[in-house]
């Protein structure tokens, strides 16, 4: 989607302003660990994929998604897919958010957790599944369509979906450079459907994204085959 | 809850509303206590870039190593007890005399956390995400690196699963220098690659 997130050459949004390597901690509040490792630990539940947490602090408003900081667009994003698929209300967070303030006792437990078909993993589970990652590399039979060498276009996609082609990539031509196998296509996976699409690293003379002041740089963005066509 | 104020300001709304969804996921049963402390420790005391400078100065320093690591870096890093979420398909890209690599996530914060950790503000924020692909020497220039026009800049924009750590450049001067002590100069942002390691009181060479 063309939505606020996809920041590759926007204008106006002020200096880097980077803290000291050396005195940056990992969070910088109590609310920040918590919500990093409340998001984690829910998406351990499986009920959805990474592809769906991206699509999901990416449909934020673009005011909502450029004013708030980073740890408060995962809060967001977490919170969209526990209420989509059920597992909390907003009724319920509404009443435990005034019994936080004191406003009233919380007493409102309005959607059963489904236990049944779902593991909630413990610490030495949660460990392994910290160390173990998920590989998104898939067997294929076919044929890669592009090898190294080949000039690609990027297609003009303007869908409202999940994309991983940056906006500021679409139209432009660019060279293939890497072949890294079949991978989990992030824009079906945002709808829970499996498979994969060939995927590559292709390389863009920064002159043919931006015009002719970027001198001497290249950008290398990588690619599934749905996202490019031939040049002939 | 918060250590970061003073006990009599009143908790921000964003303080309170990740207590309250923690309270409501604890007491459906959604997430168990301890496993969150179990993510906490994890990415606060054990995963950092203290794994990616030790990868580092092993490539500096073990050819056979380096050679490992530019064919398959996710199972060279792997060698060393580096693996996990976000490192699952890694590449090293390196720096020399001619190309200086840079990484960036535009569209959301990718980043090679088995050998890097959680990403640093900065690298999440949309002032580096919009520019560093547009104007990666002004961006450059922000951290103090001024890299000669002769020198070609390729910046990986992390679209994919792929994940990229850049190998920087030896300093000159360290040839006597153990495996231990090359690792201490090696920065975080040089395996980003928005500085180069440099020896402490050397100025820039490169220019």
């Amino acid at each position: 989607m063309y939505g606020a997130h996809d920041l590759g050459g926007k204008h106006g949004l002020g200096p880097v302003n980077p803290e000291p390597e050396n005195q940056e901690p990992v969070f910088h509040t109590e609310w920040e660990r918590r919500a990093f490792a409340l998001t984690m630990a829910v998406g351990m539940l499986g009920k959805w994929n990474i592809d769906e947490s991206r699509y999901a602090r990416e449909r934020q408003h673009p005011v909502d998604y450029l004013s708030h900081s980073y740890y408060e667009n995962w809060l967001a994003g977490v919170t969209e897919l526990l209420l989509e698929k059920g597992l909390i209300s907003e009724k319920e967070l509404a009443a435990v958010m005034e019994s936080q303030i004191g406003e009233k006792e919380q007493q409102v437990v309005e959607v059963a957790a489904d236990k049944e078909s779902l593991r909630v993993p413990t610490p030495a589970q949660v460990q392994k599944i910290l160390t173990v990652g998920g590989h998104t590399l898939l067997e294929s039979d076919t044929t890669p369509t592009f090898t190294p060498g080949d000039r690609v276009r990027v297609r003009k996609n303007h869908t409202a979906g999940h994309s991983r082609a940056p906006a500021y990539v679409q139209g432009s031509i660019g060279t293939v450079v890497r072949s890294h196998g079949c991978h989990v296509f992030p824009d079906t996976h945002a709808q829970q459907r499996s498979g994969g699409e060939h995927l590559y690293s292709v390389c863009f003379e920064a002159e043919s994204l931006w015009g002719s002041k970027a001198g001497n740089t290249e950008v290398l963005i990588d690619l599934w085959e749905p996202y490019l066509e031939s040049i002939h | 809850m918060s250590h970061d104020h003073a006990h009599t300001e009143p908790p921000s709304d964003i303080e309170l509303r990740v207590k309250a969804l923690e309270s409501l996921l604890v007491e459906k049963g959604l997430v168990n206590p301890d496993a969150l402390n179990t993510i906490i420790d994890t990415y606060e005391n054990k995963v950092g870039p203290r794994n990616g400078a030790h990868v580092v100065a092993k490539a500096w320093t073990d050819a056979v190593f380096k050679s490992a690591l530019m064919e398959d870096a996710s199972e060279a890093v792997a060698s060393l007890g580096y693996v996990g979420r976000q490192g699952e398909h890694l590449n090293v890209v390196e720096n020399t005399p001619e190309i200086h690599n840079l990484v960036v996530c535009t569209l959301c914060s990718c980043y090679p956390w088995t050998v890097l950790g959680l990403p640093p503000v900065w690298y999440k924020s949309a002032p580096y995400r919009s520019r560093v692909v547009s104007d990666p020497r002004g961006v450059l220039e922000e951290f103090g690196t001024t890299l000669s026009d002769t020198v070609k800049i390729r910046v990986w924009d992390s679209t994919s699963e792929m994940r990229y750590l850049v190998l920087p450049m030896r300093p000159a001067g360290t040839e006597r220098f153990s495996e231990e002590q090359l690792q201490d100069l090696v920065t975080r942002n040089s395996m980003i690659g928005v500085e180069q390691v440099r020896l402490p009181g050397v100025e820039d060479e490169s220019n």
